[in-house]
């Protein structure tokens, strides 16, 4: 249905920009649901667990003394927004799993974040070189409003996926919906699909 | 995994509601009136009724005639009582492309495409003691809480503290007083206000709300992030409070 009257401002058109979404160009808009808490990076630690092998904590150090992975390009917000040119740095989770090992009913995980906030994933969306836990945005320590000290980051899907503050993976041998998605967004949260709101 | 207080991941009985998928549909503007220089509230007819939950809020999408669309969404401001009809309150972002067509372009009887009602947090069920924070246009969804206690009888549950810059700056001002409202201004106060003007303080914050309301903050990320620092260091758990982040995104 096109609207009377609107024609719109088209921003010069890029390949890699998802359908519905916009470029937000040097703004980073913050959108969380909880109060932003205030954690230091001496009591920071990341657990995963669940169906692995070795259950596993990481202190920041330990964490820092994992083989360094970097990501260059964009992030997608279901809000509409999309910003380019980010480069993010962390440890991949691929290097996390490989210490822990998975069980063979691993199937999905249930990021849990140091507020409770929780987001569930595929395992195949954050293996395979497509997720990090990221504590550093352009050489600078990832803020706390966008997550800091460490977030899950998962930049091929909504960036509701990449769990601020995150505390863990629970490594879960069926789906369940996390935070969000029991609250009307989608199970999956492709931006190249549109996956915004259940029954996308 | 963590002995921290769970947080958002409680479930709310409300996300039973608050989950069932959603569609585009049409909907007519009804009414438009003015809430300060720089914000408007269209009134919206839904051509597929649907109650909303107090909190909640729609996309709207703009569609050119070559198939160009541009999404925003924007909370409901208006109570739960009608499921064919829906206020959106809308501030203007200086070269808003939704914003600005919304507030110069559209006019009544005009068909719009929204979908909704989206997010099962930020939402008052309508029975629980309430403390409502709201930051200039942050006070939209909030006032859908206001309305539905007031309906309700039981303002008794909710308190309300707004903070704006200057007395134009107040949204639905001529709806907002009572004895369960109180607005703090940054700026420039009114004659005769009692408080000194400033960014809101542990002063602001009511004393008479039970130990178990849980707070709802809305506004910029400046402005809950302050709020919520000033509850916590109050006493309240981060896990009875609850955000909702507005920002200019056009």
């Amino acid at each position: 249905m096109a609207t009377r009257g609107f024609t719109g401002r088209r921003r010069p058109p890029r390949a890699d920009l998802p359908p519905g979404q916009y470029d937000t160009g040097s703004t980073w808009p913050v959108l969380s649901a909880e109060a932003t808490p205030h954690l230091s990076t001496d009591e920071y630690t990341l657990t995963v667990e669940g169906f692995v092998e070795r259950p596993t904590t990481w202190t920041w150090a330990e964490l820092h003394e994992l083989p360094p992975s970097t990501y260059e390009g964009p992030i997608h917000c279901v809000t509409t927004w999309s910003k380019f040119g980010m480069r993010w740095a962390g440890v991949s989770v691929d290097t996390l799993l490989g210490v822990t090992g998975l069980q063979p009913e691993a199937g999905f995980v249930m990021a849990v974040s140091h507020t409770g906030y929780t987001t569930n994933l595929p395992l195949a969306d954050v293996t395979g070189g497509k997720a990090w836990v990221a504590w550093e945005v352009d050489g600078e320590p990832l803020q706390a409003d966008h997550g800091g000290p460490a977030r899950l980051f998962v930049p091929h899907l909504y960036f509701w996926k990449s769990a601020k503050w995150v505390a863990g993976l629970q490594v879960m041998d069926h789906d369940e919906p996390g935070f969000w998605e029991q609250n009307g967004y989608h199970d999956r949260g492709d931006p190249w699909l549109e996956q915004r709101y259940q029954g996308d | 995994m963590t002995d921290r207080a769970p947080g958002p991941a409680v479930p709310d009985p409300s996300t039973i509601a608050a989950a069932a998928p959603t569609t585009w549909q049409t909907a007519t503007v009804e009414a438009i009136r003015p809430e300060t220089a720089d914000a408007t509230t269209l009134r919206l007819r839904l051509s597929e009724p649907r109650t909303h939950l107090a909190g909640q809020h729609y996309v709207v999408r703009l569609t050119a005639d070559d198939g160009y669309t541009a999404s925003r969404s924007y909370s409901v401001s208006s109570a739960p009582l009608d499921p064919g009809s829906i206020d959106l309150s809308v501030e203007r972002f200086a070269d808003g492309e939704v914003s600005g067509f919304l507030h110069e372009v559209v006019e009544v009887g005009d068909e719009l495409e929204v979908r909704g009602p989206i997010g099962g947090w930020f939402v008052w069920p309508g029975d629980t003691p309430a403390l409502l924070v709201g930051g200039g246009s942050g006070v939209a969804p909030l006032m859908s809480m206001l309305r539905l206690a007031r309906h309700l009888g039981r303002s008794d549950l909710v308190r309300l503290l707004v903070s704006v810059r200057t007395p134009g700056d107040v949204w639905f001002a001529d709806e907002l007083p009572g004895p369960e409202v109180r607005v703090a201004y940054t700026r420039e106060a009114p004659a005769g206000d009692a408080r000194p003007v400033g960014r809101l303080t542990a002063g602001d914050l009511p004393t008479t709300l039970p130990d178990e309301a849980t707070a709802y903050v809305c506004g910029s990320t400046p402005f809950t992030n302050h709020v919520t620092d000033l509850l916590q260091a109050a006493g309240m758990a981060a896990s009875s409070i609850r955000v909702e982040r507005f920002g200019p995104t056009g």
